[in-house]
This record gives structure tokens, C-alpha cells and sequence, in this order.
């Protein structure tokens, strides 16, 4: 059936979604910063996966395991450089630093391999499988593997670790976790390289997935996953898994109702009603603040 | 007999579960300078908060000067005679100290939006009597001098005069002082009360003060309401407060100090 | 009045410039690449000093400023180029419903603050632009063709009228309830600002001259496109606002007149403009978030021996 369909496309889209948004969720929840350049570190993630399964001839998954370590450290390097000294500043000067880093992270690229796209050779072959009478691709079917394998992998960390009990403790309460001796300088760090990895994860899936990737893809895609974080409740990792699925979801169904012109659309005014409406997101928790 | 300036009946606001003030009869009289007091935590500031707008008490009645104000807008309430000062000294730090004033003459000048951009005459004239009556309350207050200074330079005893001095400027008939004396020593706050008591007469104000410092609530208030967990525990004078024993076992640890 | 001598010296000032530049380009001196990129500097200051009162004075962080100036582009053209409007009733079509859509993205986002309210004002810039990719009536994706009207007049005296406006509702109790509550919104409230109203104002009036920025840049430059109008636009503008200090007026103009020249030379390097301006922006929150001019005017400096002070 074709809704069936749709909705395995969107929920493969919608895990993409996630994967990005879990970055934003958790650098916000621990830093209460929007990182405006962690698009960007997806849309290096896609093209590090391009240049190890293109020109190095990398199995796909090794590829990805490589473009996670590479941009795990691509995020730590960036907070390192520029977050970190703005960690007691106003958050619009951490935000319009964020806008600077991704300008600039999209713009060297550009400056050193041009604005042409990329085309990823094909991983996996295209074929389908029928389910329930829908046609499904196999592609789609791995990438979802792909997606709850890291997120199960990331629940793991954050609740079974030490690190991630760290973040925990440090997004309640930094100072807090400070005097009970934890490193909260490496725990941003870690988050940071989680974050990344997965957003690099995401690059490589998307590459796969749809083939076609460029230097300005970050910037779109960041920007929704940003909106399926806040959908979610903004530093909540389940509510970012479950947003970015929602959104994906939606965006597809938009699209396949032929409203595909009004696609981006969908995102931003879900943010917006999001927003107005309830701004902690689905499960999140009203703060007040106190006078 | 002085008139009933503000009453308070069973006034309390519930956040989420937890009923941070509950049950609150309070008045005040045309002209009486009152305490709240009470353990930190008590729920002084929330009650400061209701009174001002800043939250919605979720029962009960502010009845202000014969009107209702429960509920209303921050600025409203203010227009409607009520102004205060902060815990936390919140001042427009960036502004200057003759500037910070005038901020809080806005609601009483007149000259429009476009009176402003097209600059003309009410524009002139109503911003030359918001400069003459802020610099009136600075020197009042003795920061005349200092009323380009920004806000932000001032050392804390002079903020906190400012403050006031702010707070005033509003025109207020009730008067919200929220631990004025907070990190003063004892010559200031001596000075402050007499600043207090000064103003209370020559702007015929009627004011309600939380302070922790009990020489200066001794000293000074009229009457004084004390709040434990929300609620009231006891009221009246000076005198029948400091032998309360209620009173006595909420501060359990503290000394009432003379 | 010593205040009305400091203010007809402006005019003076203005009119002077204004003829000065008339003058060069009626004689030849300065061909259409310079009057190309005077243009430009108007059009961005005007761009600059609508987004300074915004965020600059009111605190509110709006960074989807190239919507309001997509507005006032189209509706513009639209007045020019199917309704056969006069030019400057066309700019002030534009600037109204510019204003109209700055009460639109004002009054829901009223609740939000700092990055919420960033995020929500992009959400509405991108959903502006969508909407013009789908209107067929404006050419959808691929723009819409305007006739040149915009010449070095139009430019300058738009852009004066912006100062002019935008500067006197600064030093008025009016800026001064803006920057109170930029400053310390729950203070002001308690002191009787109505917040709620005075944000809106600065929305409308950010916007409103966004859209005279937005109407200028249609008719000079022949034809406009959705694409103009995006994130990178607004984050240009964002960095004028930053680069000349967010709290200072005369910062934005200067920053808007420097970074036009960079530009304009950049003009066959957009990477290269593009990396120093994201340096800019990276280092200027670094090292000097006050920006050129922190939250002073030009004005400030010429006044020796009074202390400190902001304009108000």
C-alpha cells in the first residue's frame, strides 16, 4: 500500500531527523546552546563517508564508523576553540558565535572543493522487499537498523556509563557536579563528541540513502532536526528521537499529498506553533523564572 | 480613622503542586509603614510577586485603593499606584542613574510615539519634565551628582538607593520594599531608616517592607504580618510579635535581636 | 536649544553629502559601479540601523531580518510592475505590509526570549520566502523582473529618513522604555512599561524600514528571486548590527558602509567574503562582544570631559 510506503519513508527520513537532533538536544541540555554549526558537522560526516567508500573503496560501515570518529572530534575541537570561552557569556553571543562557526565551516569547504555536488557510489543495491503488501526498499530497511542501533547505543551510554552520568548530573547542575568532582570541561567535551559522531552517523545515511550531498546541505536539515529537538523538549534525548520521527514523518506525508513546494514549510511552522503553544515541547517541563 | 488602602483576603497561589502561599489575610491603612517578615522561603517575595503582577494568585482577592488587582499586568498594577524595589537589585544597568529614573517617570509623561519621531513641541516639553522631576528625586536621594554615571558603576549601597529612588519616580500611593537593608552595615542601615521614614512623609506613601534584619523592622514598622511556609502565623505590633511564641519557633535558631 | 542646533547641523550635514555625491555623479566623476555601490551602502545601512532597533535597543533577537526586507521587495515590484503605482507609493506599499508581516512575527513570539525567539524569527523569515517560491503571481522560484527606479536620491533620502526616525524614537522616553526593557524586562514591567506594546513597536518599526531597504533593492538591482532573501541575507545583516556593536546606532551605519566596500571589492570572491565575515563574527564575540562601538554613539566622542553615559 502507498501510505505504507510513505511511512517507512518517513520514518527513515525521521531517523535522520533524529540522529542530528539527539546533537542538539544534548549540547543544549548541557550548555543551553543552540550549535548552529552542527549541521555543518553533518555535511562533513557526508563527505568524509564520500571520500573513504569513493575513493578509498571503504566498506559502507567502516566508512562510518570512521566519519563518527572523525567528527567526534571535529565537535570537540569546535567547542573547544570556540564554545568553551563563551560558557558565562550571553547566549546570543554564544548563538551568533554558532552562526560564525557554521558560516565558516560551510564556507572553507566551499572555498577548497567548490559548491558542485557529490554523488555517493552505490552501497547498497536497490532492491525491495514486500511487506504487508507495500513495497519496501532494503536501503530504507538499513538505514532504520542503523539509526536504533546508535540510538540503543546512546541510551546505553547515557544511562548505563559513568560519562553519561556525568552529563546528566552536569545538565542539572554544573556547578553541582563540579564540587562532587566530576570534570564538567570533559563532560561538555564528550558531549560534544557524541553528539558529533552521531551527526557524522547522520551524514553518511543520508549520503547513502539519497545519494546526492553537498556543502550547503547542513544547513536545512540542521535546522529541522533543531525544530524535531524542540518538538521533542529541548534537552530531552527520547524527545529528540521522537521528534525527529515525527517531523520526518509529517514532511513526507506533506510531500506526498503534493504539496511538495511547502515541505521546508512544514518544519518551520511546527516550530512555531511548538513555540506559541507549548514551548517545553512534548515532554518537557515548564521553569519558571524566579524574581 | 484612616482608610483601607489594600486588602488582602485569602489570598494564595498553588505552582504545580506545591502551594507556595496560602490562606493570606492582610490589610494596610493609608499611611502605615508595615513588615513582612518570616523564615527564608516563606513565601514574602511570592506575596510581593502577586501584589506587583508578576504572578496570578490562584485564590482569593488584592483589592487595591477599591479596585480589584489581582491578575492584572506587571505595568498596569503599577499604573495603578504600586511600585517596588528587587531581592536582587534589578537596575537597567547600561542606562545611566538619571536615566534608570526616567524609565520609571514613563508611565506618568504624556508625549506620544510620533510626537517623538516627528519631534515635536509635546515632545520637547514632556521630556524636559521627565528630566526635571527625575533629577529631583536623584537629589533627594543624594546621587545627583553621579546621574551620568551608569548604573552598573554605582557601589551596592548606592544601587540599592537608586532603587528606590526608582521606584519612587513611578508615583506609587504603595510602596514594595523587598530587603532593602540586605548587605548593609549598621551605620547604613540607620540611614536607611531615616531615608525610609522621610519619604514615607513627604510622598505621603504607605509602605510594606520584608527585611530580615530585625532591628530595623523593630524600629521602624507599625505593625508587622509574619509568614511560615506560606502562611500566616502571626500579626500585629512590634511588641506582641517579638514575644509570639510561633514567631519564636519559626526563626527557631535566630536571634530576634534588638 | 542646543538639542535643535545639534539637529539641524545633521540636516545640514545630510543635505550636503546628498548634493556633494549629486554633483560627482551628474559631472561623470562617479560612474554606475560607484553609484552602484553607494546604493548598496543605503540600502544596507537601512538594513542595519531597522535590525539595530530590534535587537539593539530592545533586546529582541531577531534574526530572520531578510523576510521583512523580502516584503517590501515584492510587494514593492508589485506595485510598480502590476499595479503601475508611482515609485515611492510603491516603497511605501511595501514598507506597510513589511510592517504589517513585523506585527505578524512580533506579537506571537512575544513570550519567547533569547534563542527561542532567534530560532522562531528564522522559522518566519524561511516560511516568508517559501511562500513567495509559490506565489506564481511574483514569478515563484524564479523572481520577478522590476523596472530600475531606485537612483542615488531615492537611496539617500530613504536612508536619512530611516536615521532621522529611528534616532529620534531612541532619545525619547520611548527608546528609553525599549532599552529598559532590553536591559531588564521584569524591571520594567515593574515600572510601568507596557512591554508587550513596545516590543511590537520596535518589530514594526525594524520592519517597516527593512521593507524600504527591501523596496529600494528591487528596483535597483532589475530583478529579485526568493533566493536572495534567505538565512545568509539575514545573518549579513545580523553581522552589521554585530560588527558595529549591538547597543549603538552610529556602529550599525559605520559597519554597514565598511562592510559594503568589502563586499563590493570581494565582489568575484564570494568564499573568501563569506570566511571573513564569519571571522568577524567568531572573533568579534571572542575578543570584543561590545562590537566597534559597544552601546555609544559617534556623537559620545565628541564630547570631552563628560563621563560615561549611554544615550537615552
Amino acid at each position: 500500500m502507498e501510505w505504507i510506503q510513505q511511512l517507512v519513508n518517513g520514518i527513515s527520513l525521521g531517523s535522520i531527523y533524529a540522529l542530528i537532533a539527539l546533537g542538539y538536544t544534548m549540547v543544549y541540555g548541557i550548555i543551553k546552546l543552540i550549535n548552529f554549526a552542527h549541521g555543518d558537522v553533518f555535511m562533513l560526516g557526508a563527505f568524509i563517508g564520500f571520500y573513504a567508500i569513493a575513493r578509498w573503496e571503504m566498506h559502507f560501515i567502516l566508512a562510518l564508523l570512521l566519519s563518527m570518529a572523525l567528527c567526534a572530534i571535529i565537535g570537540v575541537i569546535i567547542e573547544r576553540v570556540a564554545y568553551k570561552r563563551l560558557r558565562n557569556a550571553t547566549r546570543i553571543a554564544a548563538l551568533i558565535t554558532a552562526i560564525g562557526v557554521s558560516l565558516l565551516i560551510e564556507y572553507t569547504v566551499i572555498f577548497f572543493r567548490g559548491a558542485s555536488p557529490e554523488a555517493y557510489p552505490t552501497v547498497i543495491e536497490s532492491r525491495n522487499i514486500e511487506i504487508f503488501g507495500a513495497q519496501i526498499s532494503v536501503q530504507a530497511l538499513l538505514i532504520l537498523a542503523i539509526a536504533i542501533i546508535l540510538m540503543l547505543l546512546l541510551q546505553f551510554i547515557v544511562h548505563q556509563t559513568k560519562i553519561g552520568k556525568a552529563m546528566r548530573a552536569v545538565s542539572h547542575d554544573a556547578d553541582a557536579a563540579r564540587l562532587m568532582g566530576i570534570n564538567v570541561d570533559n563532560t561538555i567535551s564528550a558531549t560534544f563528541a557524541i553528539g558529533s559522531a552521531l551527526a557524522g552517523a547522520a551524514g553518511v545515511i543520508f549520503g547513502i540513502y539519497y545519494t546526492r550531498i553537498e556543502p550547503l546541505m547542513g544547513v536545512l536539515p540542521g535546522l529541522k532536526a533543531f525544530v524535531a529537538a524542540v518538538l521533542g523538549g529541548i534537552g530531552i534525548i527520547p524527545g529528540a528521537m521522537v521528534g525527529g520521527l515525527v517531523l520526518g514523518v509529517v514532511e513526507t506525508f506533506v510531500s506526498a499529498l503534493g504539496y511538495s513546494l511547502w515541505r521546508d514549510a512544514a518544519a518551520f511552522v511546527i516550530l512555531i506553533l511548538i513555540l506559541i503553544i507549548r514551548p517545553s515541547g512534548i515532554f518537557g517541563k515548564n521553569t519558571r523564572e524566579k524574581v | 480613622m484612616s482608610e483601607t488602602l489594600l486588602k488582602v483576603d485569602n489570598l494564595g497561589i498553588t505552582f504545580g503542586g506545591l502551594k507556595a502561599v496560602q490562606k493570606v489575610n492582610m490589610y494596610l491603612n493609608r499611611g502605615e509603614l508595615v513588615g513582612l517578615i518570616g523564615p527564608n522561603g516563606a513565601g514574602k517575595t511570592t506575596m510581593f510577586n502577586m501584589l506587583t503582577g508578576v504572578y496570578a494568585p490562584t485564590e482569593g482577592s488584592i483589592v487595591f485603593g477599591g479596585k480589584s488587582i489581582a491578575g492584572l499586568d506587571p505595568y498596569k498594577v503599577t499604573r495603578q499606584g504600586i511600585s517596588r524595589t528587587f531581592q536582587n537589585i534589578r537596575l537597567f544597568k547600561e542606562l545611566s542613574v538619571l536615566d534608570n529614573v526616567k524609565v520609571a517617570n514613563h508611565g506618568l509623561a504624556k508625549h506620544n510615539l510620533l510626537s517623538s519621531i516627528f519631534r515635536l513641541p509635546s515632545h520637547f516639553k514632556g521630556e524636559a519634565k521627565m528630566e526635571e522631576e527625575s533629577l529631583a528625586f536623584l537629589k533627594i536621594f543624594g546621587l545627583d551628582v553621579y546621574k551620568d554615571e551608569l548604573a552598573k558603576n554605582l557601589p551596592y549601597g548606592m544601587q540599592r538607593r537608586l532603587e528606590i529612588a526608582r521606584a519612587l519616580a513611578a508615583g506609587p500611593k504603595l510602596l514594595l520594599l523587598d530587603e532593602p537593608a540586605a548587605g548593609m552595615n549598621p551605620q547604613e542601615t540607620h540611614d536607611l531608616m531615616e531615608l525610609i521614614a522621610f519619604i514615607r512623609k513627604e510622598f505621603n506613601l504607605t509602605i510594606l517592607l520584608i527585611e530580615h534584619d530585625m532591628h530595623l523592622v523593630m524600629g521602624i514598622c507599625e505593625r508587622i504580618y509574619v509568614l511560615d511556609h506560606g502562611q500566616l502565623i502571626a500579626d500585629g505590633t512590634p511588641a506582641e510579635v517579638r514575644n509570639n511564641p510561633k514567631v519564636i519557633e519559626a526563626y527557631l535558631g535566630e536571634e530576634v535581636t534588638e | 536649544m542646543k538639542k535643535s542646533k545639534a539637529f539641524w547641523g545633521y540636516i545640514v550635514l545630510a543635505l550636503v553629502i546628498y548634493a556633494v555625491v549629486q554633483v560627482l555623479i551628474n559631472s561623470g566623476v562617479l560612474n554606475m559601479y560607484y553609484q552602484n555601490m553607494l546604493i548598496t551602502m543605503c540600502i544596507n545601512i537601512m538594513l542595519a540601523v531597522s535590525l539595530h532597533i530590534i535587537i539593539g535597543i530592545t533586546g529582541q533577537f531577531s534574526i530572520g531580518h531578510a523576510g521583512f526586507m523580502a516584503v517590501g521587495a515584492y510587494l514593492s515590484a508589485i506595485g510598480t510592475m502590476k499595479l503601475e503605482l508611482p515609485f515611492v507609493s510603491a516603497i511605501i506599499l511595501g514598507a506597510v505590509v513589511a510592517a504589517l508581516a513585523g506585527l505578524l512575527v512580533g506579537i506571537p513570539t512575544l513570550r519567547l526570549k533569547g534563542d527561542y525567539l532567534a530560532i522562531a524569527t528564522l522559522g518566519f523569515a524561511e516560511i516568508i520566502r517559501i511562500i513567495f517560491v509559490n506565489i506564481e503571481y511574483v514569478g515563484g522560484a524564479a523572481g520577478i523582473q522590476v523596472r530600475h527606479q531606485a537612483t542615488w536620491t531615492y537611496a539617500f533620502f530613504a536612508v536619512v529618513i530611516t536615521i532621522l526616525v529611528i534616532a529620534n524614537f531612541t532619545k525619547s522616553r520611548h527608546g528609553r522604555a525599549c532599552i529598559a526593557i532590553r536591559e531588564d524586562e521584569i524591571a520594567a514591567d515593574a515600572m510601568g512599561i507596557n512591554t508587550t506594546y513596545y516590543k511590537v513597536i520596535a518589530f514594526a518599526i525594524g520592519s517597516f524600514f527593512a521593507g524600504v531597504a527591501g523596496a529600494i533593492y528591487a528596483h535597483n538591482f532589475y530583478i529579485i528571486q526568493p533566493t536572495t532573501f534567505n538565512f545568509l541575507k539575514s545573518f549579513d545583516i545580523l553581522i552589521f548590527v554585530v560588527l558595529g556593536g549591538l547597543g549603538s546606532l552610529s556602529g550599525s551605519v559605520v559597519a554597514a558602509i565598511f562592510l559594503t566596500v568589502v563586499t563590493t571589492y570581494l565582489q568575484g570572491f564570494p568564499e573568501t567574503r563569506m570566511i571573513i565575515y564569519s571571522l568577524v563574527l567568531i572573533l568579534v564575540m571572542l575578543y570584543r562582544p561590545k562590537g566597534l562601538m559597544g552601546t555609544k554613539e559617534v556623537t559620545d566622542l565628541f564630547k570631552f570631559g563628560k563621563k560615561g553615559g549611554s544615550k537615552a
